[in-house]
Protein backbone atom coordinates (compact mmCIF):
# COMPACT_ATOMS: atom_id res chain seq x y z
CA UNK A 1 0.00 0.00 0.00
CA UNK A 2 1.44 3.17 -0.81
CA UNK A 3 -0.19 6.63 0.24
CA UNK A 4 2.14 9.13 1.03
CA UNK A 5 3.83 9.06 -2.45
CA UNK A 6 0.45 8.93 -4.48
CA UNK A 7 0.45 12.83 -5.69
CA UNK A 8 -3.29 12.26 -7.31
CA UNK A 9 -5.52 9.31 -6.84
CA UNK A 10 -6.33 8.32 -10.53
CA UNK A 11 -9.35 7.93 -11.97
CA UNK A 12 -11.19 4.45 -13.00
CA UNK A 13 -9.77 2.83 -15.73
CA UNK A 14 -6.92 4.42 -15.37
CA UNK A 15 -3.59 2.90 -14.81
CA UNK A 16 -3.63 2.53 -10.82
CA UNK A 17 -0.59 2.48 -8.80
CA UNK A 18 0.00 -1.15 -7.63
CA UNK A 19 -1.30 -1.94 -4.68
CA UNK A 20 -1.87 -5.67 -5.45
CA UNK A 21 -5.13 -5.73 -5.44
CA UNK A 22 -6.30 -9.06 -5.76
CA UNK A 23 -9.76 -9.70 -8.20
CA UNK A 24 -13.13 -8.65 -6.09
CA UNK A 25 -10.91 -7.01 -2.97
CA UNK A 26 -14.05 -4.81 -2.83
CA UNK A 27 -16.77 -7.09 -3.83
CA UNK A 28 -19.12 -5.40 -5.73
CA UNK A 29 -17.63 -1.90 -5.18
CA UNK A 30 -16.80 -0.03 -8.59
CA UNK A 31 -15.14 3.26 -7.73
CA UNK A 32 -14.83 5.90 -5.53
CA UNK A 33 -17.22 9.36 -6.25
CA UNK A 34 -16.92 12.66 -4.66
CA UNK A 35 -19.87 13.34 -3.09
CA UNK A 36 -19.83 17.15 -3.84
CA UNK A 37 -18.38 17.46 -7.69
CA UNK A 38 -19.00 13.40 -8.67
CA UNK A 39 -15.57 13.25 -10.06
CA UNK A 40 -14.99 9.61 -10.25
CA UNK A 41 -11.31 7.94 -8.55
CA UNK A 42 -10.22 3.86 -8.95
CA UNK A 43 -10.78 2.44 -5.67
CA UNK A 44 -7.90 2.84 -3.28
CA UNK A 45 -6.45 4.50 -0.35
CA UNK A 46 -8.23 7.97 -0.86
CA UNK A 47 -10.83 10.24 0.56
CA UNK A 48 -10.43 13.72 -0.56
CA UNK A 49 -11.96 14.61 -4.20
CA UNK A 50 -8.49 15.57 -6.22
CA UNK A 51 -10.86 18.22 -7.68
CA UNK A 52 -12.57 19.84 -4.94
CA UNK A 53 -11.51 18.19 -1.39
CA UNK A 54 -15.41 16.91 -1.06
CA UNK A 55 -15.47 13.21 0.46
CA UNK A 56 -15.06 10.45 -1.52
CA UNK A 57 -17.94 7.77 -1.55
CA UNK A 58 -17.92 3.67 -2.92
CA UNK A 59 -19.89 3.03 -5.85
CA UNK A 60 -21.38 -0.02 -6.66
CA UNK A 61 -22.50 -2.37 -9.51
CA UNK A 62 -25.02 -4.22 -7.26
CA UNK A 63 -26.18 -7.66 -8.16
CA UNK A 64 -29.71 -9.14 -7.72
CA UNK A 65 -29.71 -9.72 -3.93
CA UNK A 66 -32.87 -11.42 -2.37
CA UNK A 67 -34.16 -11.29 1.44
CA UNK A 68 -33.89 -15.32 1.36
CA UNK A 69 -29.65 -14.66 1.22
CA UNK A 70 -29.34 -12.32 3.69
CA UNK A 71 -31.52 -14.53 6.00
CA UNK A 72 -29.30 -17.23 5.01
CA UNK A 73 -25.71 -15.46 5.54
CA UNK A 74 -24.12 -15.49 9.15
CA UNK A 75 -25.57 -13.54 12.28
CA UNK A 76 -23.24 -10.66 11.74
CA UNK A 77 -22.67 -7.68 9.23
CA UNK A 78 -21.00 -9.71 6.41
CA UNK A 79 -24.80 -11.49 5.79
CA UNK A 80 -24.90 -7.71 3.82
CA UNK A 81 -21.66 -8.10 2.16
CA UNK A 82 -22.90 -7.88 -1.41
CA UNK A 83 -23.66 -4.58 -0.95
CA UNK A 84 -20.35 -3.67 1.39
CA UNK A 85 -16.54 -3.05 -0.10
CA UNK A 86 -15.89 -6.27 0.87
CA UNK A 87 -14.57 -9.41 -0.89
CA UNK A 88 -16.93 -12.54 -1.24
CA UNK A 89 -14.62 -14.33 1.56
CA UNK A 90 -14.87 -11.62 3.90
CA UNK A 91 -15.51 -14.35 6.67
CA UNK A 92 -12.81 -16.35 6.02
CA UNK A 93 -10.54 -13.63 7.35
CA UNK A 94 -9.99 -13.06 11.27
CA UNK A 95 -12.37 -10.36 12.50
CA UNK A 96 -14.16 -9.21 14.94
CA UNK A 97 -17.70 -10.12 13.42
CA UNK A 98 -20.36 -7.39 14.73
CA UNK A 99 -23.52 -6.50 13.89
CA UNK A 100 -26.83 -8.09 14.21
CA UNK A 101 -27.80 -6.65 17.61
CA UNK A 102 -31.26 -6.73 19.01
CA UNK A 103 -33.61 -4.35 18.16
CA UNK A 104 -35.86 -4.25 20.94
CA UNK A 105 -39.01 -2.97 21.15
CA UNK A 106 -39.16 -0.31 23.75
CA UNK A 107 -42.62 0.39 25.54
CA UNK A 108 -42.13 1.39 28.63
CA UNK A 109 -40.26 4.30 27.64
CA UNK A 110 -42.69 4.85 24.65
CA UNK A 111 -45.39 4.87 27.54
CA UNK A 112 -42.96 7.83 29.44
CA UNK A 113 -42.67 9.66 26.14
CA UNK A 114 -46.03 9.33 24.79
CA UNK A 115 -45.05 7.45 21.79
CA UNK A 116 -47.33 4.84 19.84
CA UNK A 117 -44.55 2.55 19.09
CA UNK A 118 -40.39 2.85 19.70
CA UNK A 119 -37.50 0.54 18.84
CA UNK A 120 -34.12 0.89 20.39
CA UNK A 121 -31.24 -0.39 18.37
CA UNK A 122 -28.86 -1.70 20.55
CA UNK A 123 -25.39 -1.42 19.09
CA UNK A 124 -24.03 -1.62 22.86
CA UNK A 125 -23.62 -5.23 22.16
CA UNK A 126 -21.53 -5.39 19.52
CA UNK A 127 -17.84 -6.73 20.61
CA UNK A 128 -15.90 -4.45 22.00
CA UNK A 129 -19.50 -2.38 23.08
CA UNK A 130 -19.85 0.28 19.92
CA UNK A 131 -21.04 0.70 16.66
CA UNK A 132 -17.78 1.20 15.98
CA UNK A 133 -16.68 -2.36 15.71
CA UNK A 134 -18.75 -2.48 12.17
CA UNK A 135 -17.19 0.42 10.50
CA UNK A 136 -14.00 -0.93 11.71
CA UNK A 137 -14.66 -4.05 10.09
CA UNK A 138 -15.28 -2.67 6.69
CA UNK A 139 -11.97 -0.77 7.25
CA UNK A 140 -9.82 -3.79 8.34
CA UNK A 141 -11.05 -5.37 5.07
CA UNK A 142 -9.57 -2.33 3.18
CA UNK A 143 -6.34 -2.47 4.71
CA UNK A 144 -5.72 -6.39 3.97
CA UNK A 145 -6.49 -5.97 0.83
CA UNK A 146 -4.35 -2.57 0.20
CA UNK A 147 -1.77 -4.48 2.29
CA UNK A 148 -1.01 -1.92 4.96
CA UNK A 149 1.48 -2.49 7.69
CA UNK A 150 -0.49 -0.11 10.06
CA UNK A 151 -3.92 -0.10 10.99
CA UNK A 152 -4.66 3.47 13.43
CA UNK A 153 -7.30 5.80 13.95
CA UNK A 154 -7.39 9.13 15.35
CA UNK A 155 -10.54 8.52 18.09
CA UNK A 156 -13.06 10.39 20.49
CA UNK A 157 -12.49 6.48 22.79
CA UNK A 158 -15.00 3.82 21.35
CA UNK A 159 -13.05 3.88 17.37
CA UNK A 160 -10.01 3.48 19.44
CA UNK A 161 -11.66 0.47 21.20
CA UNK A 162 -12.56 -1.42 18.07
CA UNK A 163 -9.36 -0.70 15.95
CA UNK A 164 -7.37 -1.65 18.69
CA UNK A 165 -9.34 -5.30 19.08
CA UNK A 166 -9.78 -5.87 15.51
CA UNK A 167 -6.10 -5.22 14.89
CA UNK A 168 -4.96 -7.49 17.32
CA UNK A 169 -7.07 -10.35 15.94
CA UNK A 170 -6.02 -10.04 12.67
CA UNK A 171 -2.41 -9.69 13.60
CA UNK A 172 -1.72 -6.07 12.12
CA UNK A 173 0.01 -3.47 13.94
CA UNK A 174 -2.58 -0.54 15.57
CA UNK A 175 -1.76 2.96 16.65
CA UNK A 176 -4.56 4.72 18.21
CA UNK A 177 -4.76 8.41 18.90
CA UNK A 178 -6.88 9.82 21.42
CA UNK A 179 -7.12 13.16 23.44
CA UNK A 180 -5.55 13.14 26.41
CA UNK A 181 -8.31 14.04 28.72
CA UNK A 182 -10.16 11.25 27.39
CA UNK A 183 -12.42 8.74 30.25
CA UNK A 184 -10.19 6.37 31.93
CA UNK A 185 -12.27 3.37 30.65
CA UNK A 186 -12.05 4.01 27.12
CA UNK A 187 -8.36 4.68 27.40
CA UNK A 188 -8.31 1.21 29.09
CA UNK A 189 -10.22 -0.31 26.61
CA UNK A 190 -7.91 0.10 24.01
CA UNK A 191 -4.67 0.07 25.94
CA UNK A 192 -5.44 -3.62 26.60
CA UNK A 193 -5.55 -4.28 23.15
CA UNK A 194 -2.14 -2.34 22.17
CA UNK A 195 1.44 -0.96 23.44
CA UNK A 196 0.39 1.54 20.86
CA UNK A 197 -2.17 4.33 22.79
CA UNK A 198 -1.02 7.70 22.29
CA UNK A 199 -2.34 10.24 24.33
CA UNK A 200 -2.71 13.78 21.94
CA UNK A 201 -2.47 17.02 24.24
CA UNK A 202 -5.75 18.31 22.53
CA UNK A 203 -9.13 17.71 21.70
CA UNK A 204 -10.46 15.46 19.08
CA UNK A 205 -10.27 17.91 16.07
CA UNK A 206 -6.58 18.64 17.55
CA UNK A 207 -6.06 14.73 17.22
CA UNK A 208 -8.01 14.26 13.98
CA UNK A 209 -5.41 17.10 12.39
CA UNK A 210 -2.38 14.96 13.40
CA UNK A 211 -3.79 11.75 12.33
CA UNK A 212 -4.92 13.20 8.59
CA UNK A 213 -0.73 14.60 8.40
CA UNK A 214 1.01 11.18 9.48
CA UNK A 215 -1.54 9.75 6.37
CA UNK A 216 -0.22 11.93 3.78
CA UNK A 217 3.68 11.44 5.18
CA UNK A 218 3.36 7.59 6.53
CA UNK A 219 3.91 4.60 3.98
CA UNK A 220 1.80 1.91 4.39
CA UNK A 221 -0.49 2.96 7.64
CA UNK A 222 -4.51 2.71 6.92
CA UNK A 223 -6.25 5.56 9.04
CA UNK A 224 -9.72 3.95 9.15
CA UNK A 225 -10.67 6.91 9.68
CA UNK A 226 -9.04 9.31 7.20
CA UNK A 227 -7.12 7.33 3.96
CA UNK A 228 -9.80 4.28 4.47
CA UNK A 229 -12.42 6.36 5.00
CA UNK A 230 -14.88 5.92 2.34
CA UNK A 231 -14.88 2.15 3.10
CA UNK A 232 -14.86 2.90 6.80
CA UNK A 233 -17.80 4.60 6.32
CA UNK A 234 -20.10 2.07 4.40
CA UNK A 235 -20.08 -0.30 7.77
CA UNK A 236 -22.52 1.99 9.33
CA UNK A 237 -24.79 0.97 6.29
CA UNK A 238 -25.14 -2.22 8.48
CA UNK A 239 -27.57 -0.93 11.03
CA UNK A 240 -29.77 0.83 8.12
CA UNK A 241 -30.19 -3.00 7.13
CA UNK A 242 -30.58 -4.60 10.28
CA UNK A 243 -32.93 -2.09 11.42
CA UNK A 244 -35.33 -2.86 8.12
CA UNK A 245 -34.92 -6.69 8.12
CA UNK A 246 -35.41 -6.68 11.86
CA UNK A 247 -38.46 -5.15 11.39
CA UNK A 248 -39.79 -7.71 9.40
CA UNK A 249 -38.50 -6.15 5.82
CA UNK A 250 -39.62 -2.33 6.11
CA UNK A 251 -38.47 0.85 7.19
CA UNK A 252 -39.31 2.49 10.16
CA UNK A 253 -41.64 5.99 9.60
CA UNK A 254 -38.56 8.18 12.23
CA UNK A 255 -35.29 7.57 13.57
CA UNK A 256 -33.43 9.33 16.02
CA UNK A 257 -29.20 9.00 15.45
CA UNK A 258 -26.35 10.78 17.21
CA UNK A 259 -24.39 12.92 15.26
CA UNK A 260 -20.51 13.13 15.64
CA UNK A 261 -19.20 13.11 12.47
CA UNK A 262 -22.40 12.44 10.76
CA UNK A 263 -21.20 9.99 9.03
CA UNK A 264 -23.26 6.90 10.47
CA UNK A 265 -26.65 9.20 9.96
CA UNK A 266 -26.03 9.75 6.28
CA UNK A 267 -24.71 5.81 5.96
CA UNK A 268 -28.41 4.60 7.55
CA UNK A 269 -29.84 7.08 5.31
CA UNK A 270 -27.93 5.14 2.20
CA UNK A 271 -29.07 1.85 3.52
CA UNK A 272 -32.56 2.67 3.24
CA UNK A 273 -32.21 3.93 -0.20
CA UNK A 274 -30.37 0.84 -1.44
CA UNK A 275 -33.17 -1.10 -0.15
CA UNK A 276 -35.28 0.61 -1.76
CA UNK A 277 -33.59 0.44 -4.77
CA UNK A 278 -32.84 -3.25 -4.77
CA UNK A 279 -36.56 -4.20 -4.00
CA UNK A 280 -35.81 -5.65 -0.66
CA UNK A 281 -38.19 -2.65 1.13
CA UNK A 282 -40.98 -0.70 0.16
CA UNK A 283 -40.46 2.57 -0.74
CA UNK A 284 -41.97 5.10 1.72
CA UNK A 285 -41.68 8.52 3.35
CA UNK A 286 -38.92 8.18 6.38
CA UNK A 287 -37.68 10.92 8.88
CA UNK A 288 -34.33 10.73 10.10
CA UNK A 289 -33.51 13.10 13.13
CA UNK A 290 -30.00 13.90 14.12
CA UNK A 291 -28.63 14.14 18.47
CA UNK A 292 -26.00 16.41 19.57
CA UNK A 293 -25.09 17.85 22.89
CA UNK A 294 -25.14 21.26 23.57
CA UNK A 295 -21.79 21.64 24.02
CA UNK A 296 -20.70 20.17 20.64
CA UNK A 297 -23.64 21.12 18.32
CA UNK A 298 -22.59 22.81 15.50
CA UNK A 299 -25.25 20.53 13.15
CA UNK A 300 -28.05 21.75 15.41
CA UNK A 301 -27.23 25.13 15.52
CA UNK A 302 -26.52 25.46 11.82
CA UNK A 303 -30.22 23.56 11.26
CA UNK A 304 -31.64 25.99 13.75
CA UNK A 305 -30.18 29.20 11.98
CA UNK A 306 -31.23 27.75 8.44
CA UNK A 307 -27.44 27.69 7.18
CA UNK A 308 -26.16 25.24 4.44
CA UNK A 309 -22.50 25.09 6.28
CA UNK A 310 -21.95 24.27 9.34
CA UNK A 311 -19.60 26.84 11.25
CA UNK A 312 -16.91 24.18 13.86
CA UNK A 313 -16.97 25.06 17.52
CA UNK A 314 -14.37 24.58 20.42
CA UNK A 315 -16.24 20.92 22.62
CA UNK A 316 -17.27 21.02 25.58
CA UNK A 317 -19.47 18.79 26.97
CA UNK A 318 -19.57 14.90 28.42
CA UNK A 319 -20.73 13.70 25.55
CA UNK A 320 -17.31 13.44 24.57
CA UNK A 321 -17.86 10.47 21.60
CA UNK A 322 -19.44 13.23 20.43
CA UNK A 323 -17.63 15.51 20.69
CA UNK A 324 -16.62 16.51 16.86
CA UNK A 325 -15.87 20.42 16.33
CA UNK A 326 -16.14 20.33 12.87
CA UNK A 327 -17.88 17.25 11.20
CA UNK A 328 -17.13 15.96 8.13
CA UNK A 329 -20.81 14.87 6.74
CA UNK A 330 -22.54 17.80 8.81
CA UNK A 331 -23.82 19.67 5.52
CA UNK A 332 -24.91 16.26 4.75
CA UNK A 333 -27.27 15.96 8.04
CA UNK A 334 -28.64 19.07 7.40
CA UNK A 335 -29.62 18.22 3.59
CA UNK A 336 -31.17 14.97 4.52
CA UNK A 337 -32.82 15.74 8.17
CA UNK A 338 -34.56 19.16 6.03
CA UNK A 339 -35.51 16.43 2.89
CA UNK A 340 -36.62 14.17 4.96
CA UNK A 341 -39.11 16.44 7.35
CA UNK A 342 -36.52 15.43 10.34
CA UNK A 343 -34.68 18.33 12.69
CA UNK A 344 -31.47 18.38 14.37
CA UNK A 345 -31.74 19.18 17.91
CA UNK A 346 -29.15 19.18 21.10
CA UNK A 347 -29.15 19.03 24.77
CA UNK A 348 -27.17 19.51 28.07
CA UNK A 349 -25.47 17.74 30.04
CA UNK A 350 -27.48 17.61 32.86
CA UNK A 351 -30.28 16.40 30.24
CA UNK A 352 -27.53 14.05 28.26
CA UNK A 353 -27.03 12.48 32.13
CA UNK A 354 -31.21 12.09 32.58
CA UNK A 355 -31.56 10.78 29.06
CA UNK A 356 -28.77 7.69 30.66
CA UNK A 357 -31.14 7.51 33.47
CA UNK A 358 -34.28 7.44 31.56
CA UNK A 359 -33.19 4.62 29.21
CA UNK A 360 -31.64 1.91 32.07
CA UNK A 361 -35.13 2.74 34.16
CA UNK A 362 -37.58 2.14 31.74
CA UNK A 363 -35.77 -0.54 29.41
CA UNK A 364 -32.62 -1.83 31.25
CA UNK A 365 -30.07 -0.90 28.74
CA UNK A 366 -26.82 1.21 29.87
CA UNK A 367 -26.03 3.57 27.14
CA UNK A 368 -22.94 5.75 27.47
CA UNK A 369 -23.09 9.69 26.82
CA UNK A 370 -24.46 9.00 23.01
CA UNK A 371 -27.00 7.21 23.97
CA UNK A 372 -27.90 9.63 26.44
CA UNK A 373 -27.84 12.16 24.07
CA UNK A 374 -30.20 10.16 21.27
CA UNK A 375 -32.78 9.35 24.41
CA UNK A 376 -32.75 12.86 25.63
CA UNK A 377 -33.13 13.96 21.79
CA UNK A 378 -35.96 12.23 21.23
CA UNK A 379 -38.13 13.08 24.40
CA UNK A 380 -37.17 16.70 23.55
CA UNK A 381 -38.21 16.11 20.12
CA UNK A 382 -41.53 14.66 21.49
CA UNK A 383 -42.21 17.90 23.79
CA UNK A 384 -41.46 20.09 21.65
CA UNK A 385 -43.82 18.55 18.69
CA UNK A 386 -41.03 18.15 16.24
CA UNK A 387 -41.20 14.31 16.44
CA UNK A 388 -44.76 12.54 15.29
CA UNK A 389 -45.58 10.37 18.79
CA UNK A 390 -48.32 8.56 16.50
CA UNK A 391 -45.54 6.64 13.89
CA UNK A 392 -43.17 4.18 14.14
CA UNK A 393 -40.11 5.36 15.87
CA UNK A 394 -36.11 4.03 16.17
CA UNK A 395 -33.25 5.31 18.41
CA UNK A 396 -29.95 4.00 17.73
CA UNK A 397 -28.03 3.43 21.14
CA UNK A 398 -24.21 3.30 19.97
CA UNK A 399 -22.49 2.57 23.33
CA UNK A 400 -22.50 1.06 26.71
CA UNK A 401 -22.40 3.16 29.94
CA UNK A 402 -19.62 1.11 31.60
CA UNK A 403 -17.63 3.15 29.29
CA UNK A 404 -18.75 6.25 31.00
CA UNK A 405 -19.19 5.64 34.49
CA UNK A 406 -18.08 9.05 35.15
CA UNK A 407 -21.23 11.03 33.52
CA UNK A 408 -23.42 9.34 36.04
CA UNK A 409 -21.39 7.86 39.02
CA UNK A 410 -22.46 10.87 41.47
CA UNK A 411 -26.15 10.69 40.69
CA UNK A 412 -26.75 7.29 41.34
CA UNK A 413 -25.72 4.75 44.25
CA UNK A 414 -26.97 2.81 47.44
CA UNK A 415 -30.29 3.87 48.48
CA UNK A 416 -29.83 3.46 51.63
CA UNK A 417 -26.79 2.00 53.76
CA UNK A 418 -27.95 -0.31 56.71
CA UNK A 419 -26.55 -2.88 59.48
CA UNK A 420 -27.34 -6.41 58.48
CA UNK A 421 -30.58 -6.90 59.79
CA UNK A 422 -34.36 -6.99 59.20
CA UNK A 423 -34.96 -4.28 61.35
CA UNK A 424 -32.60 -1.94 60.14
CA UNK A 425 -33.87 -2.94 56.08
CA UNK A 426 -37.25 -2.17 57.37
CA UNK A 427 -36.92 0.59 59.05
CA UNK A 428 -34.36 2.43 56.12
CA UNK A 429 -37.07 3.75 53.91
CA UNK A 430 -36.24 1.54 50.95
CA UNK A 431 -39.10 0.46 49.77
CA UNK B 1 11.13 32.53 2.73
CA UNK B 2 8.29 34.27 4.97
CA UNK B 3 5.88 31.04 6.35
CA UNK B 4 5.81 27.47 5.49
CA UNK B 5 3.08 26.10 4.04
CA UNK B 6 2.51 22.13 4.64
CA UNK B 7 1.05 20.67 1.37
CA UNK B 8 -1.46 17.89 1.30
CA UNK B 9 -1.07 14.91 -0.88
CA UNK B 10 -3.55 15.82 -3.24
CA UNK B 11 -2.20 19.24 -4.13
CA UNK B 12 1.34 18.24 -4.25
CA UNK B 13 0.62 17.66 -8.52
CA UNK B 14 1.22 21.37 -8.09
CA UNK B 15 4.48 21.52 -5.81
CA UNK B 16 5.91 19.27 -8.42
CA UNK B 17 5.74 16.11 -5.07
CA UNK B 18 6.96 18.55 -1.93
CA UNK B 19 5.31 18.29 1.06
CA UNK B 20 6.31 21.81 2.37
CA UNK B 21 7.06 24.61 0.35
CA UNK B 22 7.79 28.12 1.61
CA UNK B 23 5.47 31.46 0.62
CA UNK B 24 5.41 35.47 1.71
CA UNK B 25 2.53 37.06 2.37
CA UNK B 26 1.61 38.90 5.82
CA UNK B 27 -2.01 37.37 5.85
CA UNK B 28 -3.10 34.03 4.64
CA UNK B 29 -5.08 35.17 1.50
CA UNK B 30 -1.22 36.94 0.83
CA UNK B 31 0.49 33.88 1.31
CA UNK B 32 -2.49 32.02 -1.11
CA UNK B 33 -1.53 35.00 -3.46
CA UNK B 34 1.66 33.93 -3.32
CA UNK B 35 1.58 30.34 -3.62
CA UNK B 36 -0.59 30.73 -7.00
CA UNK B 37 2.39 32.78 -8.56
CA UNK B 38 4.82 29.84 -8.09
CA UNK B 39 2.31 26.89 -7.98
CA UNK B 40 -0.02 28.05 -10.81
CA UNK B 41 -3.88 26.44 -10.31
CA UNK B 42 -3.24 25.46 -6.30
CA UNK B 43 -5.77 28.49 -5.05
CA UNK B 44 -8.04 27.45 -6.95
CA UNK B 45 -7.89 23.92 -5.03
CA UNK B 46 -8.27 25.72 -2.24
CA UNK B 47 -10.58 28.45 -2.66
CA UNK B 48 -14.43 28.32 -3.72
CA UNK B 49 -15.45 30.43 -7.02
CA UNK B 50 -16.41 33.47 -4.71
CA UNK B 51 -12.87 33.56 -3.11
CA UNK B 52 -13.73 31.60 -0.16
CA UNK B 53 -12.22 28.58 1.85
CA UNK B 54 -14.03 25.33 -0.01
CA UNK B 55 -15.96 23.75 2.51
CA UNK B 56 -13.85 20.99 2.75
CA UNK B 57 -10.67 22.56 3.18
CA UNK B 58 -9.28 23.67 6.68
CA UNK B 59 -6.35 25.84 6.76
CA UNK B 60 -4.43 25.96 10.08
CA UNK B 61 -2.15 28.65 11.01
CA UNK B 62 -0.07 27.42 13.95
CA UNK B 63 -1.96 25.47 15.58
CA UNK B 64 -5.40 27.17 15.20
CA UNK B 65 -7.92 26.72 12.77
CA UNK B 66 -8.10 29.63 10.40
CA UNK B 67 -12.13 29.67 10.51
CA UNK B 68 -12.00 30.43 14.63
CA UNK B 69 -9.21 33.28 13.54
CA UNK B 70 -10.01 35.97 10.92
CA UNK B 71 -10.24 33.44 7.91
CA UNK B 72 -8.29 34.59 5.05
CA UNK B 73 -7.23 38.12 6.76
CA UNK B 74 -5.51 35.58 9.82
CA UNK B 75 -1.93 37.04 10.10
CA UNK B 76 0.57 35.09 8.82
CA UNK B 77 3.94 36.52 10.94
CA UNK B 78 7.39 35.32 9.72
CA UNK B 79 8.20 31.78 10.77
CA UNK B 80 4.62 30.78 11.08
CA UNK B 81 3.81 27.20 9.67
CA UNK B 82 0.40 26.85 7.69
CA UNK B 83 -0.91 23.97 7.20
CA UNK B 84 -3.59 22.86 3.94
CA UNK B 85 -5.58 19.80 5.50
CA UNK B 86 -8.07 17.71 3.71
CA UNK B 87 -11.55 18.28 6.14
CA UNK B 88 -13.36 15.13 5.48
CA UNK B 89 -11.49 12.85 8.16
CA UNK B 90 -12.45 11.47 11.45
CA UNK B 91 -15.78 10.27 13.26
Amino acid sequence: MSTATDTSAPTPGDTAPDHGLREGAFGNATALACRECGHQVALGPYYACPECFGPLEVHYAFPAVTREEIAAGPRNIWRYKALLPVPDDIEQSPNTEPGFTRLLRADNLAAQLGLTRLWVKDDSTNPTNSFKDRVVACALSAAIELKAQVFACPSTGNLANAVAAAGARAGIKTVVFIPADLEKPKQVNSAVYTDRLVAVNGNYDDVNRLASEIAGEEEGWAFVNVNVRPFYAEGSKTLGYEIAEQLGWRLPDQVVIPVASGSQLTKVDKAFKELVQLGLVEDKPYKIFGAQATGCSPVSAAYKQGHDVVRPVKPDTIAKSLAIGNPADGPYVLDICRASGGAVEDVSDDEVREGILLLARTEGIFTETAGGTTTAVLKKLVETGQLDTSLETVIINTGMGLKTLDAISDRVGPAATIDPSYAAFTGSGVL
Amino acid sequence: MAVSVRIPTILRTYTAGESEVGADGTTLAEVLDDLERHHGGIRARVLDDEGGLRRFVNVYVGNDDVRFLDGLQTPTPDGTQISIIPAVAGG
